[in-house]
C-alpha cells in the first residue's frame, strides 16, 4: 500500500479536486479521478521522498483566512505605492528572514504567502535552506519586516506544522 | 414593482467587479511606472491577484444568486493562489541569475550562498 499510495492525502485531494473541475458527479469521473490520483503520487514521488506531517490542520483554516485578509490590505497598500508615491521616494530593501521551520511544506507556505502579502516578495532561498531572500517594495525599516514576517506568519506556521 | 433585496445585490457585486477592474488597471499601470525591474514584480503579483479574485467571487456569487452553486471558481482562486507565488519566484530567481536585480545582496547568514548563486544540485 505504502509503495502503491506514497501520499495518501494527495491522492484524496487530486480526486476531489478532479470532481470540483468536472463539476458533476459521474461513476466514469471517479474511474479517471482514481487513475489520475494514483499515477500523479507514484510520478512525483521522486521529488517528495517524505510525508507532511500537520500537527493542527484546523489552524491552517485561521491562517488561510488570515492570509486571505493580508492579501486584501495589502492590494490597497501596494496601489497607493505604485499610484501616488514619487518614484524616487520608494525605498526598496532587499531583506534577509533566517527560518526556524525546517519543514518543506511549511517553508514553501511560509514563502508563498511573503509573496501574496503586503509590499513583500520571496527572491531567493540559501543553498542549505535556512534563510529566505525576500525583496520589499517599499520599506525604510528593512528588520521591522523582517520581525512582523517571522511574528505574524513564521510562527503561526511553526505551531501548525511542527 | 422590482424586487429590492436582488437589485441591492446586483449593485454590491456591479460594485465588486469594478473595484477588482481598478485594481486590475493598476497593477498593469505598476509595471509601466516602477523604474527597477526587482519592483516591477511587485505590482502584477499582487494587484491582479485581487482583480482576478474579485471576478470570481462575483461569478460564484451571482451563479448562487440563480440557484447553482458552482464549485469551479474557487478551483481557479486556489490554482491562483499556488502559481502565481511560483512563478514571481522564478522570476526574481532569473533576475537574480542574469545580474539584473538590485545588486548587493545581503548576506544569508547561515555560512552558505543564495541558492541562485551557488553550485548546482543534482537531481535526487
Amino acid at each position: 500500500m505504502r509503495r502503491l499510495f506514497p501520499h495518501p492525502y494527495l491522492t484524496l485531494t487530486l480526486v476531489i479536486l478532479w470532481f470540483l473541475l468536472v463539476n458533476q458527479w459521474k461513476l466514469g469521473s471517479l474511474v479517471l479521478a482514481l487513475m489520475l490520483g494514483t499515477v500523479i503520487p507514484l510520478v512525483t514521488s521522486a521529488w517528495w521522498p517524505d510525508r507532511p506531517r500537520v500537527k493542527r490542520p484546523f489552524g491552517l483554516a485561521a491562517y488561510a483566512v488570515l492570509v486571505l485578509w493580508d492579501v486584501i490590505v495589502a492590494n490597497f497598500q501596494v496601489a497607493r505605492i505604485v499610484l501616488f508615491m514619487p518614484r524616487d521616494r520608494i525605498r526598496s530593501n532587499w531583506i534577509s528572514v533566517p527560518l526556524d521551520l525546517t519543514s518543506p511544506e511549511a517553508i514553501s507556505l511560509l514563502a508563498g504567502t511573503i509573496t501574496m502579502t503586503p509590499g513583500t516578495l520571496t527572491a531567493d532561498m540559501s543553498a542549505c535552506g535556512r534563510a529566505l531572500l525576500v525583496h520589499a517594495l517599499h520599506a525604510p525599516d528593512p528588520d521591522a519586516v523582517r520581525d512582523d514576517i517571522k511574528a505574524r506568519y513564521e510562527s503561526r506556521l511553526k505551531r501548525i506544522f511542527e | 414593482m422590482t424586487p429590492l433585496l436582488p437589485l441591492l445585490l446586483d449593485f454590491l457585486l456591479a460594485t465588486v467587479l469594478i473595484g477588482g477592474g481598478i485594481f486590475a488597471l493598476v497593477g498593469s499601470y505598476g509595471l509601466l511606472r516602477l523604474p527597477r525591474p526587482m519592483q516591477r514584480l511587485h505590482a502584477p503579483t499582487k494587484a491582479t491577484t485581487i482583480g482576478v479574485g474579485a471576478a470570481l467571487f462575483v461569478s460564484a456569487l451571482d451563479l448562487a444568486g440563480q440557484g447553482q452553486i458552482s464549485w469551479q471558481e474557487i478551483l481557479i482562486t486556489l490554482f491562483l493562489l499556488l502559481t502565481a507565488p511560483i512563478s514571481a519566484l522564478f522570476l526574481a530567481k532569473t533576475l537574480i541569475l542574469r545580474g539584473e536585480a538590485d545588486p548587493d545582496l545581503p548576506a544569508t547568514g547561515t555560512g552558505t550562498p543564495w541558492a541562485t548563486l551557488g553550485s548546482e544540485h543534482r537531481d535526487p
